[in-house]
């Protein structure tokens, strides 16, 4: 590639392809970002299976919470978020030049793995799980799936055995709530507070006086069951350092130059505000940003002005037309005045998407303008449940 | 009109993208334009409430934003210091960081206080009889079990105290089916009724909470009859496209390849319509909203939106 075809920086890259093949070369984690609902869990899947089909690379694919179908087409059958290959068979006609493999982030198991592997006794790792307060904390708290899903990526990454790494997130009830995860996991385990907790029992009460939060705590929740809470962390100090520990090397890795973030979104008011206050966030943080993906877009077909003006003929014209049309040919339109019906509808109904569209296109004008890269994939009219629809959906992310 | 509106405390949920917001705003609108004195509160910070009424931002205060219609925002840190001050007696200038800070703690520790908190918040303006119907744009609907069984679980753990007891009193309310009930909605796609239908089952085995509707939101309208389809069909093929084209121009595959496109995203979410349809339990209405071309977002299309669902209610 000659410097004149390279893509200007500063310049939006018109070759997206270049783009991707750029981003895959010098990554080696790629995490996926974006409000619910506007498929980031596909896209993510896809751009996997697109990398693998297309580079000699050993890609895998961490994915959060997907649908039955796509997970059979990838082999996770549930019984376990060990990573798995996909057989090179799935992947039809074409042959990929890498390998695919796909891993299901279970929230539970990858918290009772992390414990049972810093716990320093079995006896002690059993405790903690059949906690009530562990079960607690690590089923029901939204925080706690965004820390472990990325150190099961952090986990994944150590082992060295992939290329690359493709990382769906969970939905974070904020911009980048997983990316704070967790530095908050280890604040919290090194908290005053906690310390104070966990200490024992009569040199609490000598602090009591003094500490209103005690007073408060111990009148709304009751002295029971704040020694519950201190029998738990207690079972957990052990762990403690391993685990701060493990947070840090956890977050470091979100910053390496090696990873980088994909924004996904699709071109309606409240996703593409979500994925510019994401971008806005990412920069703030100086995190790469990698890609946005306007996702579920409509053809940009529909946008065009020739088209819309022959659609507004088509409703006005419909009877005349239906006519002439019905008079040439009689074999196949039968009925004039239903096939007037017919042409009146389409018109409608372009004109109808067409204001979509426009809309649509300006959002994603929007998005661009603040973000070199956004890749446009179009709605595919069905579900994607299986390898070669998203193989289609890479086409448009790499091609 | 339906006795959706009937209810005293409803929760709109569903996976992230469906509408939520819009629904549930059109919900509190159509009530207030009933007569009710209703008041809808987004539960999660994000603003996209006080958007959608284009009302100025939002706080923890209910304020009136229309005729009968107030609106709020859920603030766990000044849930729990309302709740202290009411119930424990707290004087109103007692310094809240430490409590803000021990609430972090705790919450972090003990999952459930601050949902406890918010669900508190509600059943109290439900109690308080400041208003008639109370429409809480939910959390997406992952979490929403989370929420209910919040008071269930800290009931487990804490067992005495005033916690306690006020735990008890919510979870009686939540599990009136005639004053509370969840509003579930979901678009013509695969994930959100899927979610949809986890969602209903869920709230059936894990809590107590009814479900009292399900609006199927953002619904193509059926572009051809069968005969009419047959036309169009035909008209796509060489020798018809040969006469359209001469009367109007060469864009005219273009448009028939956005109406076979609109077909195609129909029937693919007719389908998925279908399953939700089939598996809703007896007696619970699923309302239809159709995909609004012009703009979907902002008050004139939640106006729009309210009115569309008073005729679904009043024809269910």
């Amino acid at each position: 590639m000659s410097p004149a075809e390279a893509p200007r920086r500063g310049a939006r890259a018109s070759a997206p392809s270049l783009l991707l093949e750029g981003l895959l070369s010098t990554k080696e984690v790629l995490i996926a970002c974006g409000a619910g609902g506007v498929g980031k869990t596909t896209t993510t899947a896809a751009l996997a299976a697109g990398a693998a089909l297309r580079a000699p690379v050993r890609v895998l694919v961490i994915t959060v919470d997907p649908a039955r179908r796509l997970a059979d087409a990838l082999g996770l059958d549930g019984l376990g978020d060990e990573a798995r290959p996909v057989p090179a068979a799935a992947f039809g006609a074409t042959r990929p030049k890498g390998e695919l493999f796909a891993a299901m982030l279970d929230t539970k198991q990858s918290w009772d793995a992390l414990v049972t592997r810093h716990a320093p006794s079995r006896e002690v790792a059993g405790q903690i799980l059949a906690n009530p307060f562990y079960v607690n904390l690590t089923q029901r708290f939204a925080r706690s799936h965004e820390y472990i899903a990325m150190e099961r990526l952090y986990e994944l990454y150590a082992e060295g055995r992939y290329d690359l790494i493709v990382v769906d997130t969970p939905p974070a009830l904020g911009a980048l709530d997983f990316v704070d995860a967790p530095e908050k996991m280890a604040e919290f385990f090194s908290s005053r507070l906690l310390r104070w907790l966990t200490a024992p029992a009569r040199s609490r009460l000598v602090g009591l006086a003094s500490r209103p939060f005690t007073q408060l705590a111990d009148r709304i929740l009751g002295s029971q069951l704040l020694e519950e809470l201190a029998v738990f962390f207690n079972l957990f100090q052990s762990m403690y350092p391993g685990f701060v520990a493990r947070a840090h090397a956890v977050s470091a890795l979100l910053r390496e130059p090696q990873t980088t973030f994909m924004v996904v979104t699709s071109p309606e008011p409240v996703p593409v505000r979500e994925a510019r206050a994401f971008v806005g966030a990412l920069a703030e943080r100086r995190l790469h940003l990698g890609l946005v993906v306007a996702n579920k877009a409509l053809p940009a077909a529909f946008a065009a002005r020739g088209a819309l003006r022959t659609a507004e003929a088509l409703q006005g014209d419909a009877a005349p037309l239906a006519e002439r049309i019905s008079r040439a040919l009689p074999g196949s339109f039968p009925d004039g005045e239903r096939l007037a019906r017919v042409l009146a509808e389409v018109g409608a109904g372009f004109c109808n998407f067409a204001q979509v569209a426009t809309r649509e296109q300006q959002l994603i004008d929007e998005l661009a303008a603040e973000a070199e890269q956004v890749v446009r994939v179009p709605h595919l009219m069905r579900d994607v449940t299986d390898l070669g629809g998203l193989l289609e959906i890479a086409e448009h992310l790499f091609d | 009109m339906s006795g959706l509106l009937d209810h005293r405390l409803l929760f709109v949920t569903g996976k992230g993208g469906v509408g939520r917001t819009t629904v549930a705003s059109a919900l509190g609108i159509l009530a207030s334009g009933a007569g009710k004195r209703a008041l809808v509160c987004e539960m999660e910070p994000r603003g996209d409430l006080a958007r959608a009424l284009e009302c100025g931002p939002l706080s923890y205060t209910p304020r009136a934003v229309a005729p009968r219609l107030s609106a709020m925002v859920m603030d766990t840190e000044a849930a729990l210091g309302e709740y202290l001050r009411l119930h424990l007696h707290l004087p109103v200038f007692t310094r809240l960081a430490p409590v803000a800070q021990a609430l972090d703690f705790v919450a972090a520790a003990a999952p459930g206080v601050r949902e406890v908190l918010t669900i508190g918040k509600l059943c109290y303006e439900v109690r308080e009889g400041h208003y008639d119907l109370v429409v809480v744009d939910a959390t997406a609907s992952g979490h929403i079990v989370g929420h209910f069984a919040a008071p269930v679980a800290l009931s487990e753990l804490v067992r005495v105290g005033p916690v306690r007891s006020e735990t008890q009193w919510m979870l009686e309310l939540l599990g009136d089916a005639a004053r509370t009930g969840v509003v579930v909605v979901a678009t013509p796609e695969e994930m959100p009724v899927n979610e949809a239908l986890e969602l209903t089952g869920r709230l059936e085995e894990e809590t107590g909470v009814a479900l009292a509707a399900v609006v199927a939101n953002r619904v193509l309208p059926e572009l051809f009859s069968r005969g009419e389809e047959e036309d169009f069909e035909a008209l796509r093929r060489p020798e018809a496209l040969l006469l359209v084209e001469e009367a109007l121009g060469g864009e005219v595959a273009a448009v028939l390849e956005g109406a076979a496109l609109a077909v195609g995203i129909r029937r693919a979410g007719a389908s998925h319509l279908a399953r939700l349809a089939a598996a809703l339990p007896a007696g619970v209405p699923l309302l239809h909203l159709p995909y609004l071309f012009g703009r979907a977002h902002g008050p004139r299309a939640v106006h729009r939106v309210a009115e569309l669902l008073g005729e679904e209610l009043s024809s269910s």
